[in-house]
């Protein structure tokens, strides 16, 4: 199956386009400087790597920061249920590669790092042999970094940290990145799904960008669908795609679905009936409180334990802390706990008080926003979750993982 | 321009030693971990000669005072 844009072209089964069809099939890109920022800022695109910044205010202020600036491509992709930037990297190298050296020469950066988990080994070697067809140029700015296997590496901050001192762990912000990052120098981290958008809105524009998207939303967005759908995995959609017309594309449920992940583990769980008719867009779903994340939809079949899910999920973001500061370490630690309590042994007063009290205590208490992600996930299921939580039998083992 | 104080905290440099709450327990109390939740807003005068003594005696230097403009 191919997509609209980004994973438009030759089958994706094919493997990585070469430099040669993706020159021939796309041309090269003109616009670059403060044209392109300026088409960026209008296009509205955000970042696909989660936190959903955008992405024309994020060059500008790279821009106006001083210092010799340095381009991150990130393709750590951490979140175990995200598969759409190890496919892009895998199939379409060069579009991500077009969108970093765009960046470097709109920006004026002197050094172009590939950030690439060390896990993701197709797109790894496709991202080093498309590298290899470049021009020189763009060769000798260039080099790959890998990300090690964890959910924090994928942070700005820890991109920096690692590529700087060896260390994939976040640092104090502020300053953010794109003020202080690589040697002190303004960095501009951005997402690979992100960067390949960029390599199509200089050559077509914000317009063209634009006309694409359903229900006032615009562009497109690669989504991974996971869970109790008949074809799981990436997919190219127009934003604002209702969630509904996004599981048909997936070739349906398997089975009568209870609720749906929307947004990875640093997302929401939202009851199936309310989940369906949501249009995956940044803006539609902020605006209900929810977010797109890494774009991540993921479908609970009803014969599923919604609290032991989420008390497995709780028990990998509390791993997964970078144990940098108390509140995330021990919170999550504290929270995860409490939660496999309630599944193993069977829901308690005791505990249920405790997860609420935490849920508020925790969050915006970390260097980083892996507290707030986990909390606002595990508030999520609190609510969706209500009467389960309330009455959980002691089940746990009869749940498969 | 009108500023006003207000205290901010790295959490990567904070290992909960909880003077801090000790000092300043009109705005800083510790969570069941011992690491301390501060109130939101900026510290009133009164309390500014405490807050600075809060901040003198974090063994870890986490704990700062930052002189920021007043939001309206």
């Amino acid at each position: 199956m191919s997509g609209l844009r980004v994973l438009a072209g030759p089958e994706l089964t094919s493997g990585a386009e070469s430099f040669a069809d993706h020159t021939q099939r796309l041309g090269t890109p003109q616009s670059t400087g403060r044209a392109l920022v300026e088409t960026l800022v209008r296009s509205g695109l955000t970042g696909r790597g989660g936190a959903s910044f955008p992405v024309g205010l994020k060059w500008r202020s790279v821009i106006a920061a001083k210092g010799s600036p340095v381009v991150i491509a990130n393709g750590a992709e951490g979140e175990p249920q995200s598969h759409k930037d190890r496919l892009l990297m895998t199939t379409r190298p060069h579009l991500v590669l077009d969108g970093a050296f765009i960046a470097a020469r709109t920006v004026h950066a002197r050094q172009v790092v590939l950030y690439i988990g060390e896990e993701h080994k197709a797109g790894w070697s496709a991202m080093a042999r498309a590298l290899d067809e470049r021009p020189e140029g763009e060769r000798r700015i260039a080099r790959i970094v890998g990300a090690p296997h964890r959910y924090v590496a994928g942070d700005s901050s820890a991109a920096v940290h690692l590529i700087d001192g060896g260390v994939a762990t976040p640092t104090t912000t502020p300053p953010s990145t794109h003020e202080r990052g690589l040697d002190g120098a303004p960095t501009l981290v951005q997402n690979v799904e992100t960067l390949a958008h960029i390599a199509l809105i200089a050559r077509y524009g914000d317009a063209w960008y634009g006309s694409a998207g359903r229900r006032g939303a615009a562009g497109t967005v690669l989504i991974t669908m996971a869970g109790g759908v008949n074809h799981p995995g990436v997919l190219e959609v127009e934003a604002g795609t209702t969630v509904e017309e996004a599981v048909a594309m997936a070739g349906g449920v398997t089975e009568p679905t209870s609720a749906v992940l929307i947004g990875g583990y640093f997302g929401a769980w939202v009851q199936a009936a309310k989940a369906w008719e949501l249009p995956l867009d940044i803006a539609s779903l902020q605006a209900r409180g929810l977010s797109l994340g890494c774009g991540v939809v993921g479908l609970l079949p009803a014969a599923r334990c919604g609290v032991c899910d989420t008390s497995r999920i709780m028990g990998y973001l509390a791993t997964e802390s970078s144990a940098q500061c108390g509140p995330c370490f021990f919170g999550l630690r504290a929270l995860s706990d409490a939660c496999s309590r309630i599944a193993e042994r069977g829901a308690n007063r005791d505990d249920l008080a405790r997860l609420k009290k935490w849920a508020i205590e925790v969050p915006g208490r970390g260097a980083c926003k892996h507290p707030d992600g986990a909390v606002m996930f595990l508030r999520s299921a609190l609510s969706t979750f209500a009467d389960e939580f309330a009455v959980h039998p002691a089940h746990w083992r009869q749940q498969p993982a | 321009m009108k500023t006003e104080m207000q205290l901010t905290i790295d959490r990567i440099k904070c290992d909960g030693h909880g003077l801090c709450a000790e000092l300043l327990p009109e705005r800083i109390r510790v969570d069941d971990w011992g690491y301390p939740i501060i109130a939101p807003g900026p510290i009133p005068e009164h309390l500014a000669q405490h807050a600075q003594r809060a901040v003198a005696a974090c063994p870890t230097l986490a704990l700062a005072l930052a002189r920021i403009a007043r939001s309206k």
